[in-house]
């Protein structure tokens, strides 16, 4: 129970999945302009990274295990994860036109989400069982989403700020980025 | 020999996927502790570019246009393999310090991006070169970042000292926070030299 607390506290604050592993910095930097396509986009990451989990999981030890055929882990699990995230676009598309609208390109981009493919690389190398595998998935997951958001409120605020022209866009949100990285490492303490 | 000329001009300078496309950012931000890793991490994505590229570019005209993401990222995983296992067996060392980001070129948008954009629509050799170009230039950025970092974070330039030791090393630039920092720095200083060649 304890072990899996740590796992799980451990993806959202201290190894996040964007600020202190890197994994998942293109939708981080991309769709970060407004808190409520980050929201959107955090929630359609969580589902995705949490089925990605389990599946990549049952995958691994019950297929590719018995087969002998472990060295194909990379294949398989994007494989997995593209059928997913076209399987989470339709049911989107289908519930929510506006969220599908708002999402635009970023939502196909979730196949090419390292952080997807990262937790269940991770999962795999770390050989967590299928419980474990579901909370560092979701533990990331939530993570990305606080990030994100958390990012996006204030980049909506510094939209409005007179800010040096070179530094406009990109470089800007960067080094924002690099702060909040900054404060992130502040939860090293906690576990 | 011009087409050469043109796609590895457009690949390092013109649409550098680093600094003008603002792609294959997790890599880039990762793996740039220090100057090998970016320059090992730069090659190992090449060489994948460059295989990818030949191989959709080939099959551009049997893949029916549906299906065509899906086909790109299986041949490119297959080559992610191949470079996975030649390093584990050549390169140990990188391989270990590359870890989870090796897998992790099947995911760089830059790889998909090349194929998607050049590859299904130009002939092989043009898609080689275009994929050197790319490559080349996102090891170029890498490499850059790598010394940035490692120099000001330990004050080594590819592993050997070479600031007086009067210098303090300002750890966190070899932390998460400081490739942030060193990538934003190096945008707007971009940014600054363009505004400024607008201008005369």
């Amino acid at each position: 129970m304890t072990q899996i607390l740590v796992i799980f506290l451990g993806a959202i604050f201290v190894n996040n999945f964007v600020l202190s592993r890197f994994l998942g910095t293109c939708p981080f930097l991309g769709v970060s302009k407004k808190v409520e396509t980050a929201t959107g986009m955090g929630l359609a990451v969580t589902f995705v990274m949490t089925l990605a989990s389990i599946m990549s999981y049952i995958v691994y030890d019950w297929i590719l295990v018995p087969l002998e055929i472990e060295y194909l882990y990379t294949i398989a699990f994007i494989l997995v994860i593209a059928s997913l995230v076209q399987f989470v676009e339709m049911v989107i598309q289908k519930t929510s036109p506006t969220l599908y609208q708002a999402l635009g390109v970023y939502l196909p981009l979730i196949t090419t989400n390292c952080a997807v493919l990262g937790v269940a690389i991770i999962n795999k190398n770390e050989g967590y069982n299928l419980i474990k595998s579901i909370f560092n998935g979701l533990g990331g997951a939530l993570g990305f989403t606080l990030a994100i958001v958390l990012f996006a409120g204030i980049r909506e605020r510094i939209e409005k700020n007179n800010i040096l022209e070179a530094f406009k866009g990109f470089p800007i949100a960067l080094i924002t980025a690099g702060l909040m990285s900054i404060a992130f490492l502040g939860f090293q303490g906690l576990l | 020999m011009n087409i050469v000329r043109e796609r590895l001009k457009n690949g390092i300078i013109k649409e550098n996927p680093t600094f003008v496309q603002v792609l294959g950012m997790c890599p880039t931000l990762a793996v740039t502790t220090s100057a090998k890793n970016g320059l090992g991490m730069g090659l190992a994505t090449t060489a994948v570019l460059i295989c990818s590229n030949m191989v959709i570019s080939l099959v551009r005209k049997l893949i029916p246009s549906k299906i065509r993401i899906p086909s790109f990222i299986v041949i490119i995983a297959t080559f992610v393999t191949i470079i996975e296992f030649l390093l584990e067996g050549y390169a140990p060392s990188l391989y270990d310090s590359l870890g989870l980001f090796i897998p992790l070129i099947v995911v760089n948008c830059i790889i998909l991006g090349r194929a998607e954009a050049y590859a299904s629509k130009h002939s092989v050799i043009a898609s080689l070169f275009d994929g050197l170009g790319t490559g080349l230039g996102f090891t170029l950025s890498l490499t850059m970042i790598g010394i940035i970092r490692e120099l000001l974070g330990t004050g080594k330039f590819f592993s050997r000292p070479l600031l007086p030791a009067s210098f303090e090393p300002a750890i966190i630039m070899i932390m998460a926070p400081g490739a942030f920092f060193t990538l934003g720095i190096l945008m707007a200083l971009l940014n600054q030299y363009r505004l400024q060649k607008g201008k005369n």
